[in-house]
């Protein structure tokens, strides 16, 4: 931890995802405790809270906000005036987002089931259909030190979707050398946008047989994906063995484990970065970090 | 009547807690609505007396045979799911929104659309009554209509076979699989915990809770992990007029359950957990008449 790392003079960069089936194992806690231990170690990282539904890195992180993006999607403004209800939009929309009743002249959108693809605009041919934004969410930015930054997303409540202000919220990322992704739990369409976009994925899970059968569904996914990934159990002690064993019988790799501790537990509840006063975790997880980044860095020579 | 158990904050328990409510009663449908993340199944084994096929929207698929490599599709995406890949056109199929706007505009009918048809649906009889839960495949979207179609069918079972109480157990979170979850329930029970997240997070989740017309209840699991926050959700909560189901303290004794595939209160039935589950069940259920 003292000596400068010769291998990160900037010529390299990785994206990390820490990511897990189970909502509530931990992701939020080793985001944070990673993202502390490598800028206390100067390292030049952002964190992205991929989080959008339920952010909390923020809680934890505080930083000056340098910038907030507002993420829009477009939804179409039928003109009832130039509309002939001929129904090609209605036809076009693969959400049924466009409700309509041709003999009534009645025609609606609903704008909480659009997607904003655009087809009904393609669709009308009496230039009947224009666009406006809608607000999904916001990008937040904020400046944690000289050399590390929080992202954070944050769907607006009421939104049914969270993936473009995830999108987004990468994007604006992509310059760092060292990107921490905090994921959205489960393993459909915002834990994928997320995790595709890594060059490791770091699995948290619990020794419980929900957190095993969660922790199986996130392996299956990223084989599928072709990502190198690894494991950390936390609250280890609680439970049973079944979770170290699937990993034993998958030759899955066993990155640590994080025991069962009320006062880790009390110390996340308040708010703290569970790694903060904790050198012996602090030092396990530079110890991780680095086997990641010499062998999954991409190589920007 | 329909319970949904939600939370916001994954992971604050409630697998649990509708574990332990669906086994306090013998004619209950069991709704397990985290179709991301389906667990009830493993503590309760039920039989499968039916699978039914979810189609979660559609992937566009280029013909190569026919593509021309024109690039208009491109043009039209607004997923960004359209790249030109060493030459070559190609759609992301974890990018497409299956909107199916490229397969309208190729001007060479060289994109078709295919269903995404791997999620399920299952129902069958468990030990205390009947239950139904769906399995969305893994990076599928549009969970929430699966949630509708879960919603559905334990409707019709409980109609069926004369059950009077449908118990919801949602996703976390707060988007469409939520919503899908708590429209038209005439409960809902938010269990939480007591950390700053679980805070923050139950703030958003009452926010998306206001928007129904229904009865909301908060639970606070854990609570000795942390008093004063506990103490901070209470009064949040009185602040908005949110009635608090009760509070169970931190025990391992739900950890051991799961293990042994029982719910708590089949574990240690009278255990001081167990029975105030019971008292919470009894407060809840006297609502729902």
């Amino acid at each position: 931890m003292r000596q400068p790392d010769y291998y990160m003079t900037n010529n390299k960069s990785i994206k990390i995802a820490i990511a897990s089936g189970k909502g509530g194992t931990g992701k939020t806690l080793l985001s944070t405790s990673l993202f502390y231990t490598l800028q206390q170690n100067h390292k030049r990282v952002t964190l992205v809270d991929c989080d959008a539904e339920e952010p909390n890195d923020s809680v934890f992180i505080q930083g000056k906000n340098t910038s907030t993006t507002d993420v829009t999607q477009r939804v179409p403004i039928i003109d009832e005036v130039k509309c002939t209800f001929c129904g090609k939009c209605h036809e076009y929309c693969s959400y049924k987002a466009i409700f309509i009743i041709p003999p009534s002249k009645i025609i609606k959108v609903m704008e909480d089931l659009c997607h904003g693809c655009g087809a009904c605009t393609e669709a009308c041919k009496f230039g009947a259909i224009t666009e406006k934004d809608v607000s999904l969410g916001k990008v937040n930015t904020y400046s944690v030190s000289n050399t590390s930054t929080l992202i954070e997303t944050r769907m607006r409540v009421g939104v049914y979707s969270p993936v473009s202000v995830i999108k987004k919220g990468i994007n604006q990322a992509s310059q760092n050398e060292i990107i921490l992704l905090d994921s959205p739990p489960g393993t459909s369409c915002p834990f994928i946008q997320t995790v595709s976009r890594a060059d490791y994925v770091i699995l948290i899970t619990e020794p419980t047989p929900f957190g095993l059968s969660d922790l199986r569904q996130s392996v299956e996914t990223l084989k599928t994906m072709n990502k190198p990934y690894g494991v950390i159990i936390n609250r280890a002690g609680l439970g049973d063995s079944s979770v170290q064993d699937y990993l034993k019988q998958n030759s899955i790799p066993l990155l640590m484990e994080i025991p069962f501790d009320k006062e880790i537990a009390a110390n996340y509840s308040r708010g703290e970065i569970v790694a903060k006063g904790k050198p012996e975790l602090q030092e396990k997880l530079l110890e991780i970090f680095k086997d990641i980044y010499e062998k999954y860095g991409i190589s920007n020579n | 009547m329909e319970l949904a158990i939600i939370s916001g904050k994954g992971g604050t328990g409630k697998s649990s807690i509708s574990a332990a409510f669906a086994t306090l009663n013998q004619n209950i449908v069991l709704a397990d609505c985290d179709v991301d993340a389906a667990n009830l199944y493993i503590i309760f084994n039920p039989t499968h007396q039916d699978e039914q096929v979810y189609i979660a929207g559609q992937t566009a698929v280029i013909d190569y045979s026919i593509c021309t490599n024109c690039g208009i599709c491109k043009e039209y995406c607004r997923f960004d799911a359209i790249h030109f890949v060493n030459g070559q056109i190609e759609i992301s199929e974890t990018s497409c929104d299956g909107c199916q706007l490229c397969s309208r505009v190729c001007p060479h009918s060289a994109i078709t659309m295919v269903n995404n048809d791997k999620s399920r649906m299952y129902s069958g009889a468990f030990r205390n009554g009947k239950m139904v839960y769906g399995r969305l495949a893994p990076g599928e979207e549009n969970s929430g209509k699966l949630v509708n179609m879960v919603r559905e069918k334990a409707k019709t079972i409980a109609k069926e076979n004369g059950l009077s109480h449908i118990i919801i157990d949602g996703p976390p979170g707060i988007g469409c699989a939520v919503i899908s979850s708590i429209t038209g329930v005439d409960n809902v029970l938010i269990v939480t915990e007591p950390t700053i997240s679980g805070l923050h997070d139950l703030e958003r989740t009452l926010e998306v809770v206001s928007k129904f017309n229904l009865k909301a209840w908060v639970l606070v699991n854990k609570y000795d992990l942390n008093p004063e926050m506990t103490a901070k959700i209470e009064a949040k909560c009185n602040s908005l007029n949110i009635a608090i189901a009760g509070k169970l303290p931190f025990c391992t004794d739900v950890v051991d359950a799961m293990v042994s595939c029982k719910s708590i209160v089949e574990w240690k039935p009278d255990s001081a957990l167990s029975k105030e589950i019971a008292s919470i069940w009894k407060k809840i259920e006297n609502n729902l008449q």
